[in-house]
């Protein structure tokens, strides 16, 4: 095992690396937009002086690339800076919202995770019958529609027509965990339906792909049933597409979220990203994207170190 | 048929059994009515060339089509059950039970994912014949029958943990698992080397002796079949050419297309000598030490020397080090220590570094003609590039000089020069890859194995073609295989090499005879004759104990 850890290490190196041309990529991005925060608050009523004045007062006549090491500097300690709109710091901004943005992401993926494995699974086991047709295209519709629009089907007919559940998903401090299932479940529903398809249809192609393999073959004329055949032959050599396709799914669940929050007025990170960027509020965007790209590093790394420990040969070398 | 078992019960009786492939969106014929019928205990060697429909009348006696396959007409009948008319379920209850399968590349029929014991029990287990810790201490048993070291703890190993001999005998002990009334075995020694393949054959004809268990033994090699069978099938394009038993097959065979199959291995190319005038070698690999990347040693200093149109065969096991010296004389792979000179002037250790014209010495056939060549590539391309990059030529020059090169190959050059490799037969693709070879116009070319994944009557085909190639131009050839009867065939000089070490070399006709290296000798004597007797013989004079990969340390 000791092979793995330092394979770990390495990739958490690799992904610390990665996370420092992904801060300089986005704070220069951010330098690159038209006008800057000082314009932008003060609006049509200012005259150079005030721009300049504003300007100092927010150290940003200071040059780019020292600005980006303090703010680098900050960043490394958990301190984003202050928003430039509100005053208030950006990690505390951020973290209520990012809390709630991971909780509707887990409640997502611990039910469509197990359920596009099973589906998959399934559609491998009774491919090109009605059932793998049927699942196939129901899952086809869902993400070939943009997630707002499955957002205001789920809320026509699950909360103004038959009122199950709430149409808006805004929280309240006291709530119950009953109550917060109840009130995130449409916007959960919704991501649902728009990761399935994609984590069921690799699982299906990942097992299919194997069923050609001499050992699958030989398990069949072994006697073993089909049901059996999938479950014990086939899925634990599938497993390293699968979990990467999971993986990235994940990532989405928590970066892609901005337009079911927005539908569902469900105050996560997406919806404070989106507000930011119309306010020209810099440091919670970077801080944002920074997130953003520390999540899909730490998922892929996740992922890659489970493709290695569901590889006999590699979990038990000669 | 075979007087043995005249009075034997009857197992399985195939009549007129005709089986179709789904291919260009029709269903072609692929068995065109064979029968077969075989009693308790009998084993029947299935024997013929590739696409002749063995492997898959193999599967139809357990009742099972392969995907894109179907059986349209005939009966089979197992033990008085009817397999083409029962259902699914009652054909599945068989497998495993009583018709177990042994199949071809062990490697490849071990699920990765599964400890071997594990995948041993799951048939017993399944069929609630036996509690799992009861199949646990069968399979050991088994193991220790079938000569496994370690039959106690080798069996809680992951299969990639464990040799390729030693998988096929505990693939083997796995079709035992349930002591079926027959086994499919399936070419199971084919992917192994001469050594492995006797421990192997010793122990399935002893096992399917100690349980009195029928066969169908399929294979292409006719010694081994001898070995095995006691009545012997000869297939062609998927119908039946004749049947006898063994001994009288051996002596007498009837049939045109048999006969041919016996007289294979007499191609003979007449044994050249190295130059007396002291003239220097083509190519001298000099103390060459190699290793892969953070690995150990894998050549330890390896000498010998390829004169001008002479060929050198480099035999030795799997593992022993051919193909990573054929990688250090093509750059591949630098040495670590060590010097290959060409004509007396030493090559640089990476290709990257060698000028066009030293590249050009050195050209290689594959084995694997099917993987050698880009199958999107048209042919007149892939001979072109090498014509085009070493010789220069364009235009209607190229055309021509590619034109030449399929005369030289023997195929057509109107009919093939705008085909695709896998529209062709493994054959044409390995002359494909010959050609390719002969584009670069070089003096030395490396052959790599490039019979075995052949049929004898089309490699014996190539190995006449290289041979005339060699005459017309005077090429020198390095003919890396495990074939030893290749090496009788067509080899000037042989290196026999053993854990990435030369272990003898010297002239052809010296090498084949006495006094022997003892590993030489261990190759030599490894190698399946047509003799029926032959397997006991050898088991005689070695012990049982000290055959395989005992007798190669």
């Amino acid at each position: 095992m000791g092979d793995l850890t330092r394979l770990v290490f390495k990739r958490l190196g690799l992904g610390l690396l990665t996370i420092l041309v992904v801060s300089v990529l986005i704070f220069f991005a951010v330098e690159l937009l038209p006008g800057d925060i000082a314009e932008a608050v003060l609006g049509q009523g200012a005259t150079e002086e005030t721009v300049a004045a504003m300007r100092e007062q927010l150290g940003l006549d200071r040059p780019a690339p020292v600005r980006y090491l303090e703010w680098l500097g900050g960043a490394a300690t958990g301190d984003f800076g202050v928003s430039l709109v509100s005053g208030e710091r950006v990690s505390e901004a951020i973290s209520d919202r990012f809390v709630n943005t991971l909780f509707l992401a887990s409640y997502a993926a611990v039910i469509a995770v197990p359920i596009s494995i099973m589906l998959g699974v399934f559609t491998a086991l009774y491919r090109n019958t009605i059932f793998d047709r049927v699942a196939n295209v129901m899952t086809l519709t869902t993400i070939s529609s943009p997630e707002f629009f499955l957002g205001y089907i789920l809320i026509l007919f699950l909360a103004v027509r038959t009122t199950m559940f709430p149409a808006i998903s805004s929280l309240s401090g006291d709530m119950s965990l009953l109550d917060l299932l109840e009130r995130t479940f449409l916007p959960m529903l919704t991501l649902v339906l728009v990761v399935t398809a994609h984590m069921m249809r690799m699982t299906r192609a990942a097992i299919i792909n194997l069923l050609a393999s001499p050992y699958i073959e030989m398990a069949r004329l072994k006697g073993t049933p089909p049901w059996k055949v999938i479950v014990k032959h086939a899925l634990p050599n599938a497993w390293a597409p699968i979990i990467n396709v999971v993986a990235l799914n994940l990532a989405y669940l928590i970066t892609g979220v901005v337009l079911v929050e927005v539908v569902f007025v469900y105050p996560g990170i997406g919806q404070l990203l989106v507000d930011a960027v119309a306010k020209r509020d810099f440091p919670i965007v970077q801080a944002c994207c920074m997130i953003f790209a520390a999540t899909f590093i730490l998922l892929n790394l996740a992922a890659d170190v489970g493709a290695i420990l569901t590889n006999p040969r590699l979990r038990h070398p000669k | 048929m075979n007087d043995k078992f005249k009075n034997a019960e009857v197992l399985l009786e195939i009549k007129d059994l005709k089986i179709e492939g789904y291919s260009d969106e029709t269903w072609v014929p692929i068995i065109k009515g064979v029968d077969l019928t075989l009693h308790r205990g009998e084993v029947l060697g299935l024997i013929g060339e590739s696409g002749a429909g063995k492997s898959t009348i193999g599967a139809a006696a357990m009742g099972y089509a392969r995907d894109g396959t179907r059986i349209s007409n005939g009966s089979i009948e197992f033990d008085g059950m009817e397999l083409t008319t029962a259902s699914e379920s009652e054909r599945r209850a068989l497998r495993g039970s009583r018709i177990a399968y042994v199949a071809q590349s062990a490697a490849a029929s071990f699920n990765p994912s599964h400890k071997i014991i594990d995948q041993h029990t799951e048939a017993p287990v399944h069929y609630r014949i036996k509690k799992r810790m009861e199949a646990q201490e069968d399979a050991m048993e088994l193991y220790e029958r079938l000569r496994l070291p370690n039959p106690k703890e080798i069996g809680f190993r992951y299969p990639h943990q464990v040799s390729g001999g030693q998988l096929q005998r505990a693939m083997t002990a796995m079709a035992m698992s349930c002591r079926p009334d027959l086994i499919i075995f399936d070419e199971p020694t084919t992917a192994l080397d001469v050594t492995t393949q006797i421990e192997v054959l010793a122990a399935i004809r002893d096992i399917v002796d100690q349980f009195n268990t029928a066969a169908i033994y399929i294979t292409h090699d006719l010694a081994v079949v001898a070995q095995m069978a006691d009545t012997i099938k000869v297939l062609l394009k998927g119908e039946e050419v004749e049947q006898a038993p063994t001994q009288v097959m051996l002596d007498n065979p009837q049939e045109d297309y048999t006969k041919s199959l016996w007289a294979v291995r007499s191609f003979n190319s007449p044994q050249r000598h190295r130059p007396t005038d002291g003239s220097e070698p083509l190519i001298s690999v000099q103390h060459v030490d190699a290793a892969y990347t953070g690995g150990v040693k894998v050549l330890d200093d390896v000498s010998f020397d390829i004169y001008p149109g002479m060929t050198v065969a480099v035999v030795g096991e799997s593992g022993s080090g051919k193909s990573t010296t054929a990688r250090c004389i093509t750059g591949l792979l630098p040495p670590m220590s060590g010097q290959i000179l060409c004509k007396g002037e030493p090559l640089p250790p990476r290709y990257k570094d060698r000028t066009r014209d030293q590249l050009r010495q050195a050209q290689m056939i594959y084995q694997m003609a099917d993987t050698a060549l880009n199958p999107k590539v048209r042919i007149s391309e892939i001979i072109g590039r090498p014509a085009q990059f070493y010789g220069g030529l364009h235009g209607p020059a190229l055309k021509q000089r590619v034109d030449e090169l399929l005369d030289l190959i023997e195929l057509e050059p109107s009919k093939y020069y705008s085909r695709y490799p896998p529209e062709l037969s493994g054959g044409q693709k390995q002359r494909i890859g010959i050609a390719r070879a002969l584009a670069a116009e070089p003096e030395f070319i490396i052959c790599d194995e490039v019979t075995s994944a052949l049929d004898q009557l089309v490699a014996e085909g190539i190995l006449k073609l290289l041979d005339r190639l060699q005459n017309e131009f005077g090429l020198a050839y390095m003919f890396i295989t495990h074939d030893l009867a290749t090496v009788r065939s067509i080899a000037d000089e042989v290196v026999v090499m053993q854990h990435g070490k030369v272990v003898e070399q010297g002239p052809k006709d010296e090498m084949f005879t006495p006094p022997h290296h003892p590993y030489t000798d261990l190759l030599l004597s490894s190698v399946p004759e047509m003799d029926p007797e032959w397997l006991t013989t050898v088991l005689e004079e070695r012990g049982v104990d000290n055959i395989g990969e005992a007798a190669g340390n």
